[in-house]
This record gives C-alpha cells, sequence and structure tokens, in this order.
C-alpha cells in the first residue's frame, strides 16, 4: 500500500551498466501527476489518494470531470487513479508527484493493457498444436474434442476456446527500475511493458505476495 | 520532445563517436575487456569481419577466425564498453553484404581479395 504513478510507454531501447552488459529497458514518461482528491476515513470510509495524469484541452472532458478537477486546482487531466494508502495525511490537494518517488534498482509491479489482437484461434490464443497440414488432412487449425458425449452433455465453463485475444488489463511484475531521470521524468524499466508506445501504464512498487522473506 | 528523441538522447549518451569506418569483408582487431580475478585487461581478437547489422546502439559486427584449425565467430556490441577498440588492418573486397559462405571454405579459399581504394 504505496502511491505509484501514471506514466507513457515511450519505446525500448537498451543501456549498458557498468560492467558492460547490455540491458534491454523500456523507456517510460511517468508523471507529473497531480494529486486531485484525498479520501479519509472520516468521509470516505478508507484512506487513499486520487492521482491525475495527461493533460488534455478543457473540451474534451465533461462538466462533471472539469468540476472534480476544479477542486484540486489542476488543469483539465484524463486520466484519474486512485491508490490506497494506509495514511493519506501526508499528502495535500495539488500537490505534484514524480519520477523521483522511485528510485534505481527498486523492484515494480507494471500494470498496462496489452496489445489488441482481436479474434484469436485456438492455436494463437491458447497455444494448441497445429493438426497435420498435408498427407490428406483436413484438420488444420481445429481445436479436436471440446469434451465427452451424452454425459454431461454439455462443454464445462472454462474451456479454451477462439475469441477476443489481448487489449485486456496486464500486470507485469517484479521489474527493476534500472535509472531514473528526475528532470525529465522519464523511468527506465528493465525488460516488455503492456502495450504499445504511447500507452497508458500504472507503475505501483512491487507488491509482496505471501510471507516475507527472513 | 516526442518519444523517438527521448529515447535517441539517452541512446545518444552510450554511443561511440571515435569508431572507424568497418566494411564487410574488413579484416579487424577488437580488444576485448575481461575480467580475470578482479584485474581487467584487454585481450585482442582479430578476423575477418562477415557481417554487419546497423541498429543504432544495437550495431553488431560478426568477425570470423580460424582458431586452431576450428572455425571462431564472435558478434561484437560495437557500442558496447566491452570493446575497448576496433582497429582495421585490411580492407577486404566482398561482393556482398552477408559473406556466410566463408562457412564452407577451408585453407586458401577463406581468403579475400584486398580493396586499395578505401583508406585504412
Amino acid at each position: 500500500m504505496s502511491i505509484g504513478i501514471l506514466g507513457t510507454k515511450l519505446g525500448m531501447t537498451q543501456i549498458f551498466d557498468e560492467t558492460g552488459v547490455a540491458i534491454p529497458v523500456t523507456v517510460v514518461q511517468a508523471g507529473p501527476c497531480t494529486v486531485t482528491q484525498i479520501k479519509t476515513k472520516q468521509t470516505d470510509g478508507y484512506t487513499a489518494v486520487q492521482l491525475g495524469y495527461g493533460e488534455v484541452a478543457a473540451k474534451a472532458l465533461t462538466k462533471p470531470e472539469l468540476g472534480h478537477l476544479s477542486k484540486s486546482g489542476a488543469e483539465p487531466l484524463r486520466h484519474l487513479q486512485e491508490y490506497r494508502l494506509e495514511d493519506s495525511a501526508a499528502f495535500e490537494i495539488g500537490q505534484q508527484i514524480k519520477a523521483d518517488i522511485f528510485s534505481a534498482t527498486q523492484v515494480v509491479d507494471v500494470i498496462g493493457t496489452s496489445i489488441g489482437r482481436g479474434f484469436a484461434g485456438y492455436q494463437k490464443r491458447h497455444n494448441f498444436k497445429r493438426g497435420p497440414m498435408a498427407h490428406g488432412s483436413k484438420n488444420h487449425r481445429l481445436p479436436g474434442s471440446t469434451g465427452a458425449g451424452t454425459t454431461p452433455g454439455r462443454v464445462y465453463p472454462g474451456k479454451r476456446m477462439a475469441g477476443q485475444l489481448g487489449s485486456t488489463q496486464v500486470t507485469v511484475r517484479k521489474l527493476t527500475v534500472v535509472r531514473v531521470d528526475a528532470e525529465r521524468n522519464l523511468l527506465l524499466i528493465k525488460g516488455a511493458l503492456p502495450g504499445k508506445p504511447g500507452a497508458l501504464l500504472n507503475i505501483v512498487p512491487a507488491k509482496t505476495v505471501g510471507r516475507a522473506k527472513g | 520532445m516526442n518519444a523517438q528523441e527521448i529515447i535517441n538522447s539517452i541512446e545518444s549518451e552510450q554511443l561511440k563517436s571515435d569508431l572507424p569506418i568497418i566494411h564487410v569483408g574488413d579484416t579487424v582487431k577488437v580488444g576485448v575487456v575481461i575480467q580475470e580475478g578482479g584485474k581487467e585487461r584487454v585481450q585482442p581478437y582479430e578476423g575477418t569481419v562477415i557481417a554487419m547489422r546497423n541498429g543504432g546502439i544495437n550495431r553488431t559486427i560478426t568477425v570470423r577466425r580460424i582458431f586452431q584449425g576450428v572455425g571462431v565467430e564472435r558478434v561484437f556490441l560495437v557500442h558496447s564498453p566491452r570493446v575497448a577498440s576496433i582497429k582495421v588492418l585490411r580492407r577486404g573486397k566482398a561482393r556482398r553484404a552477408k559473406l556466410y559462405y566463408l562457412r564452407d571454405r577451408v585453407g586458401k579459399a577463406t581468403r579475400l581479395k584486398q580493396r586499395f581504394d578505401r583508406p585504412l
């Protein structure tokens, strides 16, 4: 439960570390985000901080959205994201959150939307095996059996079938921050991130699952 | 500044500016930094450039040599700090971009004609 940041994926490159190893990194324009709302136990029943990111023209937003943003005195912002915190008193409305909340070698989780691949078949979506392409076979990309016969007389829910692939929320966990450029609000994160360049990303400190080590 | 300009500015910090002009077919001497018991030293590796990939920061050369009767090919990231130096020893004449045919040749047939119109 700590604050994260919203950002835009810019693209990938590689950098060399001090030993000369080439590290693949994704460059992220992280922030600056504005604190648009602070939720407290008294008013909302829980504590959280809402951040806004992505300046747009005022005409792109609705009147209710503009009214909400005017309370914090922020510019018109496209994206709002809430972060649950133990204590939200450390933040104040209108405060700027920048990339320097992260440090190099820190481990982060990145949440984004994966690249949409449309209606995809069995091979592409679920890595099914392909049928023989020759020797008279007419079964090339078919799924095979989807279950037993009269008993149960239906296909079990959850059976893997063709359908929409991608364009869903994806979390990539335990990625290392390689470099932080506080001046330009850039984060260099090791590895690939969801979506194409220009995609919105939500970067949070890595969530520990299970018992803590040691 | 748009996305590509930002990425270019990150890459440009690491690009080497003192690299010689290398062509496929050239014989080069590459100084490779190797770690040995906490100490660094530069080991030379000499051979023929049989392939090149121009990818900005990801630019590589493939250098082939015959070592103790066995063909050895090493791919060098030209801009890597592990490559201390690159020196062109001889300009070779090649009529194609990838000299993979040299892998199937032995002895005298692996030689390339020297060309003199390019300065070293």
